[in-house]
């Protein structure tokens, strides 16, 4: 097996591509994998701040090295999510990501920042963790980059997640997620912009970048993770991918192009909708938002409202009580 | 030749070289999913391993869905 571009040995197979790399042209091939993808849907604009959610995994670790290696201003937030060993693990290869790199790793604990934890917040609300995981991460990320003024929330998210979430709200017809199913979701109302840059590659491309890069990632899978439906979309598109190469990227790419457009009337209305939570004053749909209604369903500590109105953005930074590291 | 596997981590013992398609096929494992490593470097499709290898079949997914 050859590389595509210089005939030396090469180390992957990628067959959606008909291609194999060597270690170098791999790499470039991801650094150009992702250029692509921040030109194409305008995610990332020369000299903007951008705040990489790092859990502590390949692909956000993969995603902060690319954005690192292409020039841009990154700095990555850690949240401790306080699901036992997994958490205080995944907290390691991330700080220790940032130290060997002479990064800033911004940190907010779940437990030691709010009283709760994923677990306990599962165990409260009756719903699965993946749910209070996703809606603790999501409200966060936001509310630190509104503290930190950063411009942008860069994710991890892969084709393989994109095209994963897309199976499955495809399967119920979820209108209302596929209007939001976007590489980029422009700032307004008060939440930042949110952007996917490694959406042209792989899980076994980012999981392979690391490798070759020398990247140490949490490789155990989150335990309450294990089991559910994504996993399962995941391993239904997968088998269909080995037998039928490209396939997840002609499924979330053509809906990008050809279907995408015809959902966004309902996000519209969403958004004109959203007024300011009473309690922490992020943009919210009803008078709480569904942060601050599960801190408190949970026993935790409420946030304090820092009298921001998201509609202008224009409150007083403050802190949660998050460490930077040098 | 012992390969390591993971999720939930462990060891098993092949008798015997073979191609890393092959190895994956006897294991039941979708190449889509998972990366063969050998020595710390990666090991490609067409790649053969030897009786004397130390191998680790890694996969490659995430289940976070947030």
């Amino acid at each position: 097996m050859k590389c595509r571009v210089c005939r030396g040995p090469a180390i992957i197979d990628v067959r959606r591509h008909n291609a194999n790399f060597c270690v170098e042209h791999f790499i470039e091939q991801c650094e150009r994998q992702v250029t692509k993808a921040i030109d194409a849907f305008s995610m990332i604009a020369p000299g903007e701040r951008v705040l990489v959610a790092v859990s502590g995994g390949k692909d956000s670790l993969a995603l902060w090295d690319l954005l690192h290696r292409l020039g841009h201003h990154a700095e990555g937030l850690y949240l401790g999510l306080g699901i036992g060993e997994y958490s205080d693990e995944s907290g390691v290869y991330a700080r220790d990501f940032a130290a060997a790199r002479g990064l800033v790793l911004h940190e907010v604990d779940l437990r030691r920042d709010y009283g709760y934890d994923v677990p306990r917040a599962a165990a409260a609300t009756r719903r699965v963790p993946c749910s209070a995981c996703g809606l603790s991460k999501r409200h966060l990320f936001d509310e630190v980059a509104r503290q930190g003024n950063f411009d942008v929330v860069a994710t991890g998210h892969n084709l393989d997640d994109e095209a994963a979430v897309l199976f499955g709200n495809v399967l119920r017809w979820q209108t209302e997620y596929l209007a939001r199913q976007m590489p980029v979701l422009p700032a307004g109302n008060g939440f930042p912009r949110k952007v996917k840059p490694l959406v042209r590659l792989s899980e076994r491309e980012m999981a392979a970048y690391c490798i070759v890069t020398g990247i140490d990632y949490q490789v155990e899978e989150c335990p309450m993770a294990a089991g559910n439906s994504h996993l399962g979309y995941k391993e239904a598109l997968n088998s269909i991918e080995e037998r039928s190469p490209g396939t997840k990227h002609d499924f979330y790419f053509g809906f990008l192009d050809r279907a995408a457009e015809a959902f966004r009337e309902g996000l519209a209305q969403d958004a004109a909708a959203l007024s300011s939570c009473r309690d922490c004053g992020a943009p919210t749909p009803s008078d709480r938002c569904a942060f601050c209604r599960l801190v408190e369903r949970s026993g935790g500590r409420l946030p304090e409202h820092d009298g921001h109105d998201p509609a202008t953005a224009t409150g007083t930074p403050v802190i949660l009580g998050r460490r930077e590291r040098p | 030749m012992n390969v390591r596997l993971r999720n939930p981590s462990r060891t098993v013992q092949i008798q015997g070289g073979r191609s890393v398609a092959k190895l994956l096929n006897e294991l039941g494992l979708n190449r889509e999913t998972v990366l063969v490593i050998r020595n710390g470097t990666l090991v490609p499709g067409d790649g053969f391993l030897e009786d004397c290898d130390e191998v680790e079949l890694r996969p490659v997914i995430s289940g976070g869905a947030a």
